[in-house]
């Protein structure tokens, strides 16, 4: 990774994250050119950042519900939350239409678990390794569905949550974060959670994540979810917005020392 | 005058000459020395009455930390410090009193100097940021340094970013470098205006006072350690430059979290190499008597 001072990575290009996953943007490209027809491609409409943390009765995870077209933020209420079987909700970030082609490969999942109608059902951990395994391969053929996803859930009392990414990277952990998430809310995470947190402490963790993400990421918008997994089910709240703080007063007159100057 | 072996280049901008000499090198197999980057977090935020800045201490050449403990908060004038990222020569030459060969010779902290004697002034923030952004962008972005510039002047306490090419920003708090967005995701969460009020402080309020600065002190330190712990090109120990009207406080190594952990209890015993036969000290003479309270110079 270039260490050049800047404040935006470069790698934020497209919502790359990482080394690995601009040389499989590279590969596809090259197999464009050389005329597979099937392959990928670029993200036309994406989602910013998921950001999700464990709680003491399961999962909470916030998304902003902004849709970018490149640079423009053309859709405002794109919902990239949704839950999965009775235990586990799905968050993503990347490419809206390929997230929704993995909402139909599950719905399919799930269905064929409930016709076997063994009173047992697919929790978190099963759906996650599922997920695993679809982005790998995918990947692995040079056609990736381009997302990071994040899979929370509570099943049996044990909390699980996970994330995915478009090459198929995996890991488990008590707080995750994709996209500019790992930058920016991941540190505040690290310091701020621990076990046992409570519903309004972990809401109010969350919002100051989701307030340093839309200060200081281009592509945020001001209207997010936050989502509920307990043993009980899931629970989406209505979108709402939070309130920013703009009256700094270096901001108001910056010329001050020096009449003229910027 | 002697001939001079050293010709004078043109006058500004960056000279392109020896970049054939360069490239035909690299085809023969000599790469270029890796330079040594400050991949870094730096970040400053106005407080009460003054500027705080704070730099974490390793220097990285590629992978590899080159430097444990170097310093990236450097002198500017007696009230004003600039903290750097880039590359580490040209944040410390481009700020150093040294003046280097076959370039121009404007150094800011130098020019600074020159200008407070010319003035009989104290240098004023704006003026070292003009004079930074000049050079910088003179130089179309090859010095590659990104700056903090915080200081405290007539006109108040002021802070600054400036980037490589030569623009600047005048803002409350800022970070800078590859660790900085982990250090502003801190500032964004805990950073408060009170810190900023710069009203004049009756005495029985300045414990206060000293709980601000402290407030201020140990929110740039958790920014910092955020950088140190969250991002790779940041690493060692907390730096803090606390600068006021009243002065400034170079606070080094304020936080070291990242102690060695396993050291020999015994110590270290180095076998003698040179036997020492005799020690005499003889202190220099002084050449030079210097005269207290002489006549001024004439105009």
């Amino acid at each position: 990774m270039n260490f050049m001072a800047s404040k935006q990575p470069e790698n934020s290009l497209l919502g790359l994250e990482s080394d690995s996953q601009r040389t499989l943007y590279v590969t596809c490209l090259i197999s464009i050119e050389l005329g597979s027809s099937l392959d990928v491609r670029y993200p036309y409409v994406t989602g910013t950042s998921v950001v999700a943390l464990k709680y003491k009765d399961g999962i909470l995870m916030a998304a902003d519900m902004g849709g970018s077209y490149g640079s423009t933020l053309r859709y405002k209420s794109v919902e990239r939350m949704k839950p999965i079987g009775k235990h586990s909700l799905l968050g993503a970030s990347g490419e809206i239409s390929d997230f929704q082609e993995i909402l139909r490969y599950l719905d399919e999942l799930i269905l064929y678990d409930n016709m076997w109608d063994d009173g047992n059902s697919l929790g978190p951990k099963e759906v996650h390794n599922y997920l695993t395994r679809v982005m790998y391969n995918r990947r692995n053929k040079f056609n990736p569905l381009w997302n990071s996803l994040v899979l929370g859930g509570v099943k049996n009392g044990q909390k699980y949550l996970g994330t995915v990414s478009m090459i198929g990277v995996n890991f488990e952990d008590n707080h995750v974060a994709t996209g500019f998430g790992n930058h920016l809310a991941r540190p505040v995470l690290r310091q701020e959670w621990h076990e046992n947190l409570s519903f309004e402490d972990g809401v109010r963790l969350l919002e100051k994540c989701m307030r340093v993400l839309l200060y200081r990421d281009r592509s945020a918008v001001n209207k997010l979810q936050i989502a509920k997994i307990t043993e009980d089910g899931v629970t989406i709240s209505q979108p709402y917005s939070l309130k920013t703080y703009w009256e700094f007063s270096a901001f108001e007159n910056p010329a001050q020392g020096a009449i003229g100057s910027w | 005058m002697s001939k001079s072996v050293i010709e004078t280049p043109p006058k500004g901008g960056f000279s392109f000459d020896l970049c054939k000499r360069n490239e035909m090198l690299s085809k023969k197999g000599v790469n270029p020395p890796s330079f040594r980057k400050t991949g870094t977090t730096i970040v400053g935020l106005i407080f009460q009455d003054g500027v705080i800045l704070g730099a974490d201490t390793r220097a990285t050449e590629g992978p590899i930390v080159c430097d444990k403990n170097c310093e990236k908060i450097h002198y500017m004038a007696p009230n004003i410090y600039c903290c750097g990222a880039g590359t580490a020569a040209d944040t410390e030459a481009v700020t150093a009193i040294v003046i280097l060969l076959c370039l121009c010779s404007d150094m800011v902290s130098s020019q600074l100097q020159l200008h407070r004697y010319h003035t009989g002034r104290e240098s004023r923030v704006v003026t070292a940021l003009t004079l930074l952004k000049r050079h910088l962008f003179n130089y179309q972005g090859y010095v590659s340094a990104a700056l903090v510039l915080g200081g405290v002047d007539v006109t108040g306490p002021h802070l600054h970013t400036i980037y490589p090419h030569g623009s600047t920003d005048t803002l409350p708090f800022a970070t800078m470098g590859s660790g900085s967005l982990a250090a502003m995701a801190v500032f964004e969460s805990k950073y408060r205006e009170g810190l900023t009020v710069s009203s004049p402080i009756p005495f029985f309020w300045s414990l206060i006072f000293l709980f601000q600065r402290n407030e201020g002190i140990e929110l740039v330190t958790e920014a910092i350690c955020s950088g140190i712990f969250n991002d790779l090109g940041s690493g060692s120990n907390v730096d803090i430059c606390v600068i006021t009207k009243g002065g400034k406080e170079y606070l080094r190594n304020h936080l070291q979290p990242n102690p060695r952990t396993y050291t020999s209890s015994k110590g270290y015993s180095f076998p003698k190499k040179t036997e020492v036969l005799l020690t005499k000290i003889i202190p220099l003479k002084e050449k030079v008597e210097i005269i207290e309270g002489g006549d001024a110079m004439e105009e």
